[in-house]
């Protein structure tokens, strides 16, 4: 079946997905999601666990009908066109153990090819051409059991490009990577990106910085529903009029709720240090400042250092969903 | 046969043929166990005294095994392992069928377990010299080619219903290996059940496949159906195992769209 001609790589309309568990209450994972990304993208989905990106993904990659609402991807709808959507897409998840581990890597990206129905010769050609680009090619005929887990990362992300899908998925690709293969990573998709504009990623990722660097636009889902979708920097301005302060304090009371409840602060976040815990708040002006120490040293705790920084992605996620993303996800 | 079902076949069976020949401790697992156990059958005959056709009995009845266990583990909870592996979604987004995927674990499983089958009745024969009625030797193998073909159609059935029950899938297997290896008849005539408990065991292609191939070269064996109505009844099976596997498999890619598990790990 041929695409309709569109601008869109991925259309969503009133997307809803509920599950109906056995005994219990449904659950609303996806809850009216309109979406339109544009062809030639790389589109980012941010959000804390259970918000409902993967149940998104599922559902753009046919693996999961939508309970209501509409899917299209490359002009095709997710529930009628599925057989004729498959060969345009692929998607790569962080931290899958797919495949076979007796196989080289060679064997397990040749087969998984396979599956796609590409002729074989050309297609180990362009593994090997990806196994240079990654630097894998040494390690081409290692066991895919030996293989380190950025090794293996970067192999999945093979399997996802061999294919040459037109919307690839790639579902938290970096996560547990070390900072040298979650860069190679991020620079190969790039990359990717670059070589023919026809192409469009989907990535969900936890790591702010990463869907800075690499996302033209992102959406952050919370709860089932989009919070806000625009570039990183039209998201950052939104908190650019606020101050956003880091400051390191000592052990003491639990003092989150009760700061996020003064006057003027608009988020706050905190998390474990090595010999402090790392406070940081957003504030709708300096003068809140004042208020937030008091509160602090209310609670019996030491303010040990204050940095004043420019708003980052993480602060606007942050403003817009009331919590940090891995505060959201405990 | 278009080229992405062929070429879906022969991809998922080159795992399963390769990982036979590089895990050298398969090849003790594969062929001297099964021997083993075959031996054991065979003193035990041979002790009570029984004719020597019996020792034949117990040859081809450890030979059927290899492919009963094959089906066993390696097709019926094939889909729940590659669930767990991650493997079932992406087979499930390719634009192959699961069909093919199906149908290459058979294949890939059939050549090193008909070795090990061969190695068996190799030995068996040899060691003990079971004489066979050579001239039903072409009609035997294509009765076991038969039964074979139903029982991976079988196996194919049977990875559909394993994953509906999930974590139990290990215990159901479990479950059914004792009484499948009694109600089959593996290393006695299935006759000596009973009648009626035999032709009920022979809901398992295995049972009337081994009575079949057992008339044919084992001449004076006990019989529980003519030889030409065991093969109408596998030929018959192996047409509703196929509808069977094929309905099983799309029948779980829809629920699995629909309720959301089945196919994927976790949600």
């Amino acid at each position: 079946m041929r695409a309709p001609a569109s601008a869109s790589a991925i259309r969503t309309v009133g997307l809803r997905r509920v599950y109906r568990l056995r005994g219990g209450e449904p659950v609303v994972a996806l809850d009216g999601i309109d979406l339109d990304v544009r062809r030639g993208e790389l589109f980012g989905v941010l959000g804390p666990n259970g918000a409902g990106k993967t149940t998104l993904i599922k559902i753009l990659v046919t693996l999961l009908a939508p309970t209501e609402g509409t899917a299209q991807v490359d002009g095709l709808d997710v529930v009628r066109d599925f057989r004729a959507l498959r060969p345009r897409i692929a998607m790569v998840s962080g931290g899958e153990n797919s495949g076979y581990g007796m196989l080289s890597v060679r064997e397990q990206l040749w087969m998984f090819s396979q599956f796609y129905g590409l002729p074989s010769r050309p297609v180990k050609a362009r593994i090997d051409e990806y196994l240079h680009r990654l630097g894998l090619f040494e390690a081409r005929d290692r066991a895919v059991s030996a293989l380190s887990s950025g090794m293996r990362q970067k192999m999945n992300l093979i399997r996802g490009l061999i294919t040459d899908p037109r919307v690839l998925f790639l579902d938290e690709p970096t996560v547990a990577l070390d900072v040298g293969a979650a860069r190679d990573v991020r620079v190969e998709v790039r990359r990717w990106m670059d070589e023919n504009a026809d192409r469009t990623v989907i990535l969900t990722t936890h790591h702010m910085a990463e869907a800075d660097e690499l996302c033209d636009r992102i959406a952050i889902v919370n709860r089932g529903r989009i919070a806000a979708l625009d570039t990183p920097a039209a998201l950052k301005g939104a908190v650019e009029s606020e101050t956003t302060v880091d400051l390191d304090v000592g052990a003491g009371d639990d003092i989150l709720a009760t700061l996020r409840a003064v006057d003027g602060v608009v988020g706050a976040t905190i998390r474990a240090g090595e010999t402090a815990e790392q406070l940081t708040v957003i504030l709708s002006g300096d003068a809140v400042l004042g208020r937030v120490i008091t509160t602090i040293e209310a609670h019996g705790r030491d303010v040990l250092t204050l940095r004043k920084r420019e708003a980052t992605l993480e602060e606007a996620f942050v403003r817009l969903v009331g919590s940090g993303i891995d505060e959201a996800d405990r | 046969m278009n080229r992405l079902f062929l070429r879906t076949i022969i991809a998922r069976a080159y795992p399963r043929v390769l990982g036979f020949y590089r895990r050298p401790s398969w090849l003790f697992m594969e062929f001297a166990v099964p021997v083993i156990g075959t031996l054991a059958m065979v003193y035990v005959y041979r002790g009570l005294g029984a004719p020597e056709r019996f020792l034949g009995f117990a040859v081809l009845g450890g030979a059927m095994l290899a492919f009963w266990q094959n089906v066993l583990w390696s097709m019926a909870t094939q889909l729940y392992w590659d669930r767990d592996g991650g493997n079932l979604e992406l087979y499930v987004i390719a634009p192959t069928s699961l069909v093919p995927v199906s149908l290459g674990m058979a294949f890939g499983a059939v050549f090193p377990t008909a070795l090990r089958a061969a190695v068996v009745i190799a030995f068996g024969s040899i060691a003990f010299h079971v004489h066979y009625a050579s001239g039903a030797l072409l009609p035997a193998i294509g009765i076991f080619g038969l039964t074979l073909t139903c029982l991976y159609g079988m196996g194919m059935t049977l990875g559909s219903v394993f994953l509906f029950y999930g974590r139990d899938a290990w215990h159901l297997a479990n479950a059914m290996q004792e009484p499948v290896y009694l109600l089959s008849g593996l290393y006695f005539p299935v006759r000596a059940l009973g009648g009626f408990a035999a032709l009920g065991a022979a809901v398992i292609p295995m049972t009337l496949g081994l009575d079949a191939m057992r008339q044919l070269l084992l001449p004076g064996s006990v019989q529980l159906l003519p030889l030409g109505v065991e093969a109408a009844i596998l030929g018959i099976q192996l047409a509703a195992f196929a509808v069977c596997a094929q309905v099983g498999l799309t029948v779980m890619e829809r629920l699995a769209r629909r309720d959301g598990r089945l196919v994927s790990r976790a949600m």
